[in-house]
């Protein structure tokens, strides 16, 4: 069966990533600790579009719902990291709970723009609120807030190597929810949304119920990538709920691959090595001139569109590799 | 013998147009009935309220002794009746195994095994004939072939009233004469309601005939006495479609 | 200052940027209404307006209204010529899906703030107003060129709106926009219709940005703010109604001038962003539109 292939593919993978914290220099590890922790908040957004077929412009206040659920209790209220961690997802699924229950009455281009309007006003609350945010300078974790003891084992989360592995247990036990779900009955009536919502609403299935779990789940995920990040990286700002936070986790899972488990972890590391070289090469190519990552991103979501629009791993799949999940 | 579906004062209004006015209909459980009527004679409206895809403007629907006039589709669907599109509509890019396993898996009632579902499955497709074809996506099918894997989701919901839009509409003379077949061993486990123009197919098939035009039922009977009816003749099968 | 002339003053305001407003917003609201599609790209073109109106007056230094004039000219050409490029290089090679044009359309967006941060920088600069004439009402005075932006706005809507009515391109664009196969079948070039109501949707969010530079600098980050209004404006408005796009970029318009004298301006844009999401999910054919069906 194709079970056992994939299963091995997933530990693969899983394998490479914890022995890439042994070859990597520490700049790259840096970079692939918070890769990992993108990549979830991208596995969660594929969750949504690309087998639910529902593709939000909104995904950024998940995120950043869990980023402030986990980093402002940590800051303020001095709660413990793992249950910030929990009041992070929670956060993010609640709030897509009240989200889904408005948006999901829209479809289409209706569902984009309201997605993305919802966003919008977290965003502005996150700096109307900013006694407590700080808006866009954000806060800073201090150190101390970022450690873990546990039956006698310590981990400081400022510690790269206990930063990477942490990242990666996130990204493996995600992997292995996403590929369950997929797998499952639910996922495949999710697919079965995607590809004909009328048909599958006439074979007896509840679509809003299915859409609306669909989007906590994803939102939920969404939302454990965000605290991550709080937690992880220490930093906790506006900048994370601005439209740019919903734009990116659709450019990693369209370049990697919508529907793959794991296109959005292929789609995240090339783009951020993307933007990093690119902007390498032209800050020397023409030192004069102003360049951000923004114009990096425009073209790669153009191309994608236009040339590209299965993306790595689903061409892969669809020419060689059917039973990939 | 008590009704399976009844509909009273059944209406459906389009702005102006009266795609559906004050029909009254009741279907009985075990029978194969037909509608007929010319285009825009609002069948597909009809059955359409029956299954729930449209709202009425004003009337009431029982199924199975229950008042589901108010109830959403997928859960008519759960108590029982099944719709097949009058335009095929299954999942182009997956496996014929998957269109019926999305159907069965619904159904299930031990909800858990994965043997049971297989099993039901494989039932489905030996029944209209698509086992070979298990893994080819559905989009790739022949069309006849996709209007039989349309008719197995529907009988692998195992409804009570199974509803058939035009099924032998595209079909080629051979794949029609395999229809009338399939729907004589389909009509021992559920109630037929069949929209039709192939008056051959109807002649066959129907133990009842409705026939509807302007939104509303001009005649009820059995097939020989809606042959006889002056009526019926004149508004319907008098015309091109005889 | 007593609370009427304050009002006065507020609605004034009010009126400048509904004027600006109407001109984009209906630029979104043509392209909606004609090509069904969103154009998220909307906003960036009112900048690139705002920033090459910017380039053309600097060309002419030391004469503010010569300056404007060429602005006026060179940068809705340019811009609605960028547009058309980008429409027959992208959105027809996507065939106008609705999902791929909206992520070709971000693409497009960030690939035109990136030229303005890199060709014209990080900076925000003025241009000059055409001329420089206060009014002096009993309470306060007002800038003469303000009252000129209304007029100005008022002027190009009723233009838009005789080209719409009563010419044979408007003609062709309703044609087009009732059934896009039929048109066809009458021999209208479908193909160029769409690139022209393209650019131009384009030429007029570039037109309301030249006559806003002179009171509002232009910057390469300036554009999400128009594109947001816009929304909100053709949302309520019904999308692709162009009456009820400028009786809702009026209401909008003033209300914000309004609302932002008032109250802090973070939280009226919370609310505002808030209701509008909430009549799209409840009122999806806007608060003036009347259903399809």
């Amino acid at each position: 069966m194709n079970l056992g292939k994939q299963i091995f593919l997933h530990l693969l993978v899983i394998a490479l990533l914890a022995g890439l914290e042994y070859l990597l220099p520490v700049y790259h590890q840096g970079v692939f600790a918070r890769v990992m922790v993108l990549a979830v908040f991208a596995m969660g957004y594929n969750i949504l579009f690309g087998y639910t077929g529902l593709l939000s412009l909104g995904h950024a206040m998940f995120f950043s719902a869990g980023l402030y659920g986990a980093g402002m209790t940590v800051y303020h209220l001095d709660w413990g990291l793992p249950l910030a961690f929990l009041t992070g997802i929670f956060c993010a699924a609640a709030l897509s709970l009240l989200i889904g229950l408005l948006a999901l009455r829209t479809t289409g281009v209706a569902f984009m723009i309201v997605t993305m309007m919802f966003a919008q006003v977290f965003f502005l609350a996150t700096l109307y609120f900013g006694e407590w945010t700080r808006g866009d300078e954000g806060i800073v974790l201090p150190q101390a807030t970022r450690l873990i003891e546990f039956s006698g084992l310590h981990f400081d989360f400022s510690n790269p190597v206990t930063r990477y592995y942490a990242a990666l247990v996130l990204f493996a036990v995600v992997l292995f929810i996403t590929l369950g779900i997929v797998r499952s009955r639910f996922g495949r009536v999710l697919v079965a949304i995607r590809e004909n919502e009328e048909r599958t609403r006439m074979l007896g299935y509840n679509v809003f119920a299915n859409k609306l779990w669909a989007l906590v789940i994803s939102a939920g995920i969404s939302g454990a990538a965000g605290a991550a990040y709080a937690l992880l990286f220490g930093y906790v700002g506006s900048t994370f709920a601005s439209v740019q936070y919903s734009i990116l986790p659709l450019l990693w899972v369209l370049l990697g691959g919508a529907s793959t488990t794991l296109g959005p972890l292929i789609g995240t590391v090339l783009m951020y090595y993307l933007v990093d070289f690119s902007s390498d090469v032209l800050a020397r190519a023409v030192p004069d001139w102003n360049f951000s990552y923004l114009g990096v991103v425009g073209v790669a979501l153009i191309l994608l569109v236009l040339f590209f629009p299965k993306g790595i791993l689903g061409t892969i799949r669809a020419r060689w590799a059917r039973w990939l999940p | 013998m008590k009704p399976l579906l009844i509909a009273r004062n059944l209406s459906r209004h389009f702005g102006g147009l009266k795609a559906v006015d004050m029909v009254d209909f009741s279907v009985d459980a075990g029978e194969v009935r037909a509608v007929i009527g010319p285009n825009g004679a609002g069948k597909t409206t009809l059955v359409s309220l029956l299954c729930g895809r449209i709202q009425p403007s004003s009337g009431v629907i029982g199924f199975n002794g229950q008042d589901i006039t108010r109830m959403p589709a997928h859960l008519r669907v759960r108590a029982g009746i099944a719709y097949t599109f009058q335009i095929t509509s299954i999942f182009p890019n997956l496996p014929v195994y998957d269109n019926i396993a999305l159907a069965v898996q619904r159904t299930l009632a031990d909800g858990r095994s994965r043997k049971a579902l297989d099993a039901s499955v494989r039932d489905a497709m030996l029944h209209v004939g698509l086992t070979e074809r298990a893994s080819t996506p559905a989009a790739a099918l022949s069309y006849g072939h996709q209007r039989l894997l349309e008719i197995a989701m529907g009988l692998a919901l195992h409804p009570r009233l199974l509803i058939l839009d035009e099924p032998t509409q595209g079909l080629s003379d051979g794949e029609v004469k395999d229809f009338i077949k399939l729907v004589r061993t389909i009509r021992k486990e559920a109630t037929i309601l069949l929209i039709e123009h192939n008056m051959d197919v109807v002649m066959k098939l129907a133990d009842r005939i409705t026939v509807m035009d302007s939104g509303r039922i001009l005649a009820e009977g059995s097939p020989r006495s809606i042959r006889a009816n002056a009526k019926v003749q004149q508004a319907y099968l008098g015309t091109a479609d005889a | 200052m007593a609370f009427g002339p304050h009002l006065l003053l507020a609605t004034l305001e009010g009126l400048v940027t509904a004027a600006v407003l109407s001109l984009t917003a209906l630029g979104l609201s043509l392209v909606f209404g004609v090509m069904r599609v969103v154009n998220v790209a909307h906003g960036e073109f009112f900048m690139l307006g705002a920033v090459i109106a910017w380039g053309a007056a600097s060309l002419f230094t030391g004469n503010a209204a010569l300056g404007f004039v060429a602005a006026l000219i060179i940068s809705p050409l340019v811009v609605g010529a960028v547009a058309f490029i980008s429409e027959r290089l992208v959105l027809r090679r996507v065939e106008y899906n609705p999902e791929a044009t909206i992520v070709a359309t971000i693409g497009l967006l960030y690939i035109l703030q990136q030229a303005a941060l890199t060709f014209y920088g990080p900076e925000a600069r003025p241009v000059e107003a055409p001329f420089n004439l206060r009014i002096q009402l009993p309470w306060f005075g007002y800038s003469g060129y303000k009252l000129f932006v209304i007029a100005a706005a008022i002027v190009l809507l009723l233009l838009v709106w005789l080209i719409l009515t009563r010419t044979r391109i408007g003609l062709v664009m309703r044609a087009t926009q009732i059934d896009r196969e039929m048109a066809r079948a009458f021999a209208i070039p479908v193909d160029r219709v769409y690139a022209g109501v393209f650019a131009l949707g384009a030429m007029l969010a570039a037109i309301a940005a030249v006559l806003i530079v002179p009171i509002q600098q232009a910057h390469y980050l300036m554009g999400l703010d128009p594109l947001l209004l816009s929304f909100i404006v053709v949302i309520i408005g019904g999308l692709g109604s162009l009456r009820g796009t400028l009786v809702a970029a009026l209401i909008i318009g003033v209300s914000d001038g309004i609302i932002a004298m008032f109250f802090s301006p973070t939280l009226a844009k919370m609310i505002a962003t808030a209701a509008v999401a909430l009549v799209l999910v409840f009122r999806p054919q806007g608060l003036f539109g009347t259903a399809t069906r």
